[in-house]
């Protein structure tokens, strides 16, 4: 496998509230190298989301961002300037957003927002900008392209706007891009559509591809390597198949159980569901922050547990050995 | 786009035509015209002649009809007061309104529509706090007050400008301050929402994440969305100025047509008045009629309403 070109080591995001700080993103380390695709899972509310607009640079301006390292392509994205951050996004990092319905400007036409991606990073006339548009418009699939360039966003449908958002996040060939939950939003026929897409163009064009998602059906379809998140932590990270062949955390096995799998699950069974609630961010954190939850939980559950490797590039944050109780410490 | 204009044009034709027809019925709703006409001293002759002579005994409907045709030829008839026809009377005085008018709301326009953006750009900062205290102390302060204290300290104490009079440039500033500084603290009010609404949509997050620059996102991808509503505001408030400049065309001795529509409503001078209401609700018409096609321009959305 290649080198990484992104790197995230112990990535912390920090919000002041009036209570106290919320430590919304808690110690978050991952690689992604060229041609691989990176699955981020976890539910509503465990970070994924302010962690990839932590890379893009896109935070706003009350959340504190620090990380041990947070490079893309060498550069270190914690010293760039704004000015080294703009030419960055969108060249050579793009990003696809939950809602298309309203990620499009309304003001101006499919043909003016596509042409304006390209032309803020290339010396390329706008005729010659909007010719590239409609290639890229047939790329994600949009029949009639040159006629939609003349459209508004409020003139085509959702899954259209988001195929609008993928050719517009590619048009100048980025390294990186980053899918924050880009078919949440679309009805379930588009859903499966746009993420074929996605990784089809992944491959074509060598990118790599951070996919943030809570849908562990489509993980299981498109991951190489996936990454749980659980309240602002990394709960377990490593290669795909292993991850749903062997899930190790009690929190990524209580997620398997929540989708129903043909031949696992038996007509008439119920779907297993997560207990309880995630608890509150502000103020420290110490021990487990699955531990409410989670049916293995022991008293030395409130001590601090580090990231450890249980396989090769097979991670996890859990106190027992293989994320379960073992029988001396049920008895004791 | 030209179906949309039509359709609009169409509209303001049909209100109007409504308007035209309530302020000739202000004529009735004051009593009998002839009688007002002919004067306390007139006996019942007088009045039944000035009535045959004003064409009074008519259908009224006949009467609006006739009025109407004329008015559509700028024939108002003639002022009971100053014995003159009521057009020249109004032309004469337009220009010195329209151009007062137009100086105050582009005054407002250029002060509060930067001031807004700002504000909402920094909320709570100190240039925020200093834009909402200029908007409080604009909507508290009665214009004829500011007038005052603006023609004791630039007119009397420095003698920078004149304090009265419309005969050059000179003469229309410290009206255009006052009369726009009381348009200022809505526009800019409503540009700051409309700013601060539009920032936190998600379309500015994609233009960020294109890598475009801040002032691009602020200016080509935030105030084109955040000034819609603006431009409707600044219309009514343009027709406002027109007709409602009264207060500050007198402090100013600026006589204008707000001036002389006092002058008319206190004579009593019936087609003065008339046409006046007619020709300020004409400017409503038309200013909304444009902030229409302006805000159909800026937003594509509005082009199928």
């Amino acid at each position: 496998m290649s080198e990484p070109i992104l790197k995230v080591r112990d990535l912390r995001l920090d919000i002041p509230v009036p209570a106290g700080t919320l430590h919304a993103v808690r110690g978050i380390d991952f690689d992604v190298a060229p041609g691989e695709t990176l699955c981020i899972v976890g539910e509503s509310g465990s970070g994924k989301s302010l962690t990839s607009l932590a890379v893009m640079g896109l935070l706003g301006s009350a959340i504190r961002r620090s990380a041990a390292e947070l490079s893309f392509d060498g550069i270190d994205l914690q010293k760039a300037s704004r000015r080294q951050m703009r030419a960055l996004r969108g060249n050579r990092m793009a990003m696809i957003f939950q809602e298309p319905m309203t990620s499009l400007n309304p003001a101006y036409t499919i043909g003016d927002q596509l042409a304006e991606a390209l032309r803020l990073h290339r010396p390329i006339s706008k005729g010659d900008a909007l010719k590239r548009a409609a290639d890229l418009l047939r790329l994600v699939g949009i029949t009639a392209a040159e006629s939609r360039l003349r459209q508004f966003p409020h003139q085509l449908s959702g899954g259209l706007r988001q195929r609008v958002m993928i050719a517009m996040a590619l048009i100048c060939e980025p390294d990186l891009l980053i899918a924050d939950e880009p078919t949440t939003a679309l009805d379930v026929t588009i859903q499966a559509q746009i993420l074929r897409l996605l990784v089809d163009l992944r491959e074509k064009l060598g990118m790599a591809l951070i996919l943030i998602t809570h849908d562990l059906g489509v993980v299981g379809r498109v991951a190489d390597k996936v990454a749980v998140m659980y309240a602002g932590e990394l709960v377990e990270t490593g290669p795909a198949e292993q991850i749903f062949r062997n899930p190790a955390h009690p929190y990524t096995r209580g997620l398997l159980d929540c989708i129903p799998v043909p031949g696992r699950i038996t007509r008439g069974q119920r779907l297993g569901t997560i207990p309880g609630i995630v608890p509150s961010l502000i103020g420290r954190q110490a021990g487990c922050i699955f531990r409410d939850r989670c049916p293995e939980a022991i008293p030395a559950c409130t001590g601090d547990i580090p990231l450890r490797e249980l396989a090769r590039g097979h991670r996890l944050r859990c106190i027992h050995p293989q994320g379960r109780r073992i029988a001396e410490e049920i008895s004791a | 786009m030209l179906g949309f204009i039509l359709k609009r044009l169409g509209l303001a034709l049909l209100v109007a035509l409504t308007v035209s027809f309530i302020s000739f019925s202000l004529l009735y709703l004051s009593g009998d015209p002839a009688t007002a006409i002919a004067g306390e001293s007139a006996n019942a002759q007088d009045v039944q002649a000035i009535r045959e002579l004003y064409g009074f005994d008519r259908p009224m409907l006949v009467q609006y009809f006739d009025w109407l045709w004329n008015a559509l030829r700028f024939d108002f008839g003639q002022s009971y007061y100053f014995k003159l026809p009521v057009a020249d009377l109004i032309a004469d005085r337009l220009g010195v309104t329209m151009r007062l008018g137009l100086a105050a709301i582009s005054f407002a326009l250029i002060v509060a529509i930067p001031l807004g953006v700002v504000a909402a750009m920094r909320p709570n900062s100190l240039i925020d706090k200093l834009a909402l205290f200029l908007s409080v102390a604009g909507q508290a302060m009665p214009s004829f007050w500011f007038a005052l204290v603006l023609i004791s300290v630039f007119s009397i104490k420095l003698g920078l400008v004149p304090a009265s009079g419309s005969t050059s440039w000179r003469h229309f500033i410290l009206p255009t301050v006052v009369l726009g500084y009381y348009a200022m603290p809505a526009i800019m009010r409503l540009t700051r929402a409309g700013m601060l609404e539009v920032l936190s949509s998600d379309y500015i997050r994609t233009a960020r994440a294109k890598g475009a620059s801040e002032g691009r996102v602020m200016f080509r991808h935030a105030l084109r969305n955040a000034i819609i509503p603006v431009v409707s505001l600044a219309a009514v408030q343009m027709g406002f100025m027109l007709g409602g400049s009264i207060v500050v065309e007198s402090i100013f001795a600026l006589h204008g047509a707000g001036f002389l529509a006092w002058e008319s409503i206190s004579r009593n001078d019936l087609p003065t008045v008339q046409a006046l209401i007619l020709v300020f609700s004409m400017f409503y018409i038309v200013f909304t009629l444009l902030a229409d096609i302006v805000n159909a321009w800026l937003d594509p959305r509005m082009r199928a309403a």
